[in-house]
């Protein structure tokens, strides 16, 4: 799928401290242009903080990090995003209270007139981010509308959206799937595919395997800090990502448990939306 | 092509519906409240209320609260507060009344040396706050305590006393009393210069929040600091600024004060902080941060200036005053809170 060889973000046998607790250690991976590479582990595992470290919110304590072959050190997010790695984050993507467009454009306003009269073009604000919107197939009637006033997905649209248009060649994404309902999720999925048919490289962080087999080429799995390796579709079937995932010996037991409510109806609405989810996935895969 | 699209989207825009508009904007209800508390004195006390002069008194006494009330609401809107500003209206009075009555400095010196002063404990406020992380309702409650007893014990140190009279004598004073404490003749009414520094600064802060991108980074760095840092807004530095603007509408009300009466008192400006932040609140600011309006606080001020004035024009014990100022806040607050849930909730 790569058109390029050199990819555009890579870190060699990265750790990184705080104080005591080792967040990673000796983590290295890759994601090449026009490829989604899934980041999975569980609570802990020290995927948000891989994260962070591409997205120059931390510097990690050992260990190179590549930007299209170059070795870099970013000193803030600006850093980062000047060199086109755009992240959204997993709760804060948004700031509730402020218009659509004014989210769309924080730290990027578009301006018109010079000196002291210099002043941000709200009309081609609400133009773009009605635009941009629009592309993803969400229809905002007034983007001077906050941004609370939207759902969850299309919260998350709205960032990545951001990104893309602010040029961004690599897309972090942390857990953006994470508090949706199905469609809404299918509508972020949907977006990751698109980025990904642009030539954008795609990190994407979730717990779901389904949303990350849907959309994922390759999957590198952390756990307590260390990366399990990084797999490719065929080398990784579903179940097996699952297992690891979750560790094989806490998914019997798991399993075990489960067995035992099997009659209530709580089990059956849980089984029948696993079971959307997997037509979702089969869809979009 | 361009035009059908705009004209299509400006159609669309339209059927969000004027209501629906006007409840998101925050100083609705400071605009009702200013309506509200007009017409209950021109009821009450119509001979002075409806007399220019009348006019030219309760908006000077509104004039002196907005100075500082509009740049708190911007503090506030950026997610922070500053209770020191009162204190910091005593401290650079009394920088300017001793440089110029013990030194022997022109007034506009002191005020100058005044004006640094006050930037760098705005400057030392916005440090303290963004590198401890504690809130600044802290920071700022030792900072008024602090700027207050220093103030007033290096006066009495320095002069023996805690005021500073005859300052009308001082060079430099009627180059300042043009630009400071002037009176304007309009139709044969007097109004206080200060009435047109307290517009002139409540519309630059209304052009630089809503029209500028400092603004929009304002609202960011207020309504969550860590997604407009990880959008590269300079929120440190961005909050730093506002205490620093607090800082200086504190030492610009000093000047306009010290001027007017002549003289200075090391007590000026007490329980400013507070009145200022009611203003705001009032004027549809949240007190969380991230959703406000600067013509709310212009407002906000004008409310609580046409109160206080008010209940003398009425002959009415200028106690009540008080009791009006805390039952205001928390209506205010109230009627915030409903206006955000709506603006937060309401889907479209
Ligand atoms: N700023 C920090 N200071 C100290 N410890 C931290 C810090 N950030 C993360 N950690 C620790 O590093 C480890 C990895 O955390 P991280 O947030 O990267 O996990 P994660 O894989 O994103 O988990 P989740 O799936 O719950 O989001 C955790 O043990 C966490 O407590
Ligand atoms: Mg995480």
């Amino acid at each position: 799928m790569s058109t390029n060889n050199i990819p555009r973000v890579e870190v060699r046998n990265i750790s990184k401290y705080f104080g005591n607790v080792i967040a990673l250690s000796d983590v290295s991976m890759a994601v090449r242009a026009g490829e989604v590479m899934c980041l999975l582990g569980d609570n802990g595992a020290g995927k948000s903080t891989l994260i962070k470290t591409l997205s120059g919110v931390h510097q990690q304590s050992e260990g190179q990090y590549f930007v299209e072959g170059e070795e870099v050190r970013f000193n803030s997010p600006r850093d980062a995003l000047n060199r086109g790695i755009a992240t959204v984050y997993q709760d804060l993507a948004m700031i509730p209270l402020m218009s659509i467009s004014r989210n769309f454009f924080l730290g990027s306003e578009p301006t018109k007139g010079i000196g002291p009269l210099k002043r941000f073009d709200i009309a081609f604000a609400n133009r773009v981010a009605h635009e941009e919107m629009a592309k993803m197939g969400i229809d905002i009637r007034d983007p001077s509308q906050p941004v609370g006033t939207l759902s969850g997905g299309e919260r998350q649209s709205v960032a990545i959206a951001r990104a893309v248009y602010f040029g961004a060649k690599t897309l972090i994404l942390d857990e953006p799937t994470a508090a949706l309902g199905v469609k809404q999720a299918g509508t972020v999925l949907r977006y990751i595919a698109q980025a990904r048919a642009r030539g954008l490289a795609v990190v994407f962080i979730t717990h779901n395997p389904h949303h990350a087999y849907a959309v994922g080429d390759r999957f590198t799995i952390l756990k307590r800090g260390r990366t399990f390796g990084t797999f490719t579709k065929e080398e990784l079937s579903r179940e097996e990502m699952v297992r690891m995932m979750s560790g094989a010996d806490e998914l019997d037991a798991l399993t075990h448990e489960l067995q035992e409510f099997e009659h209530t109806d709580q089990l059956k609405a849980e089984g029948k939306l696993s079971e959307t989810e997997q037509q979702l996935s089969d869809k979009l895969g | 092509m361009a035009t059908t699209t705009a004209a299509q989207k400006d159609e669309r825009m339209a059927q969000t519906g004027l209501i629906t508009r006007l409840l998101r904007s925050p100083e609705l209800g400071a605009l009702a409240g200013a309506i509200v508390v007009w017409v209950f004195f021109a009821v009450v006390a119509p001979n002075a209320w409806f007399s220019l002069r009348g006019t030219a008194t309760y908006l000077e006494v509104a004039a002196s609260l907005g100075i500082i009330a509009v740049p708190v609401a911007l503090l506030m809107i950026g997610g922070e507060f500053d209770l020191s500003v009162g204190s910091m209206v005593g401290l650079s009075g009394a920088i300017m009344a001793i440089l110029a009555s013990v030194m022997g400095m022109p007034l506009w010196v002191g005020a100058l040396v005044a004006l640094v002063v006050a930037l760098f404990v705005g400057w030392l406020n916005g440090i303290m706050v963004v590198k401890t992380g504690l809130p600044s309702f802290i920071i700022t409650l030792g900072s008024l305590f602090i700027i207050r007893g220093l103030t007033i014990g290096v006066t009495r140190l320095i002069t023996g006393r805690t005021q500073i009279g005859s300052l009308d004598d001082m060079p430099g004073f009627t180059m300042m009393r043009y630009i400071f404490a002037v009176d304007i003749p309009v139709m044969g009414a007097n109004v206080s210069i200060s009435v047109l520094w307290w517009l002139l600064i409540g519309a630059v802060a209304a052009w630089v929040l809503l029209r500028t991108q400092v603004g929009n980074w304002i609202f960011g760095a207020g309504g969550a600091a860590q997604a407009a840092r990880q959008v590269g807004v300079p929120v440190n530095r961005l909050k730093i600024a506002l205490f620093m603007t607090t800082a200086t509408a504190a030492w610009l009300l000093a000047t306009i004060q010290v001027i007017t009466v002549k003289s200075m008192d090391t007590l000026r400006g007490e329980q400013l902080e507070f009145q200022a932040i009611i203003a705001a609140v009032v004027g549809g600011n949240l007190l969380t941060g991230g959703y406000g309006s600067a013509i709310g606080a212009v407002l906000g001020a004008l409310i609580i200036g046409m109160v206080r004035q008010g209940v003398v024009f009425a002959g009415v014990s200028a106690d009540w005053f008080q009791v009006f100022m805390g039952g205001m806040l928390i209506l205010a607050v109230l009627i915030n809170n409903y206006i955000r849930k709506r603006a937060e909730a309401a889907r479209r």
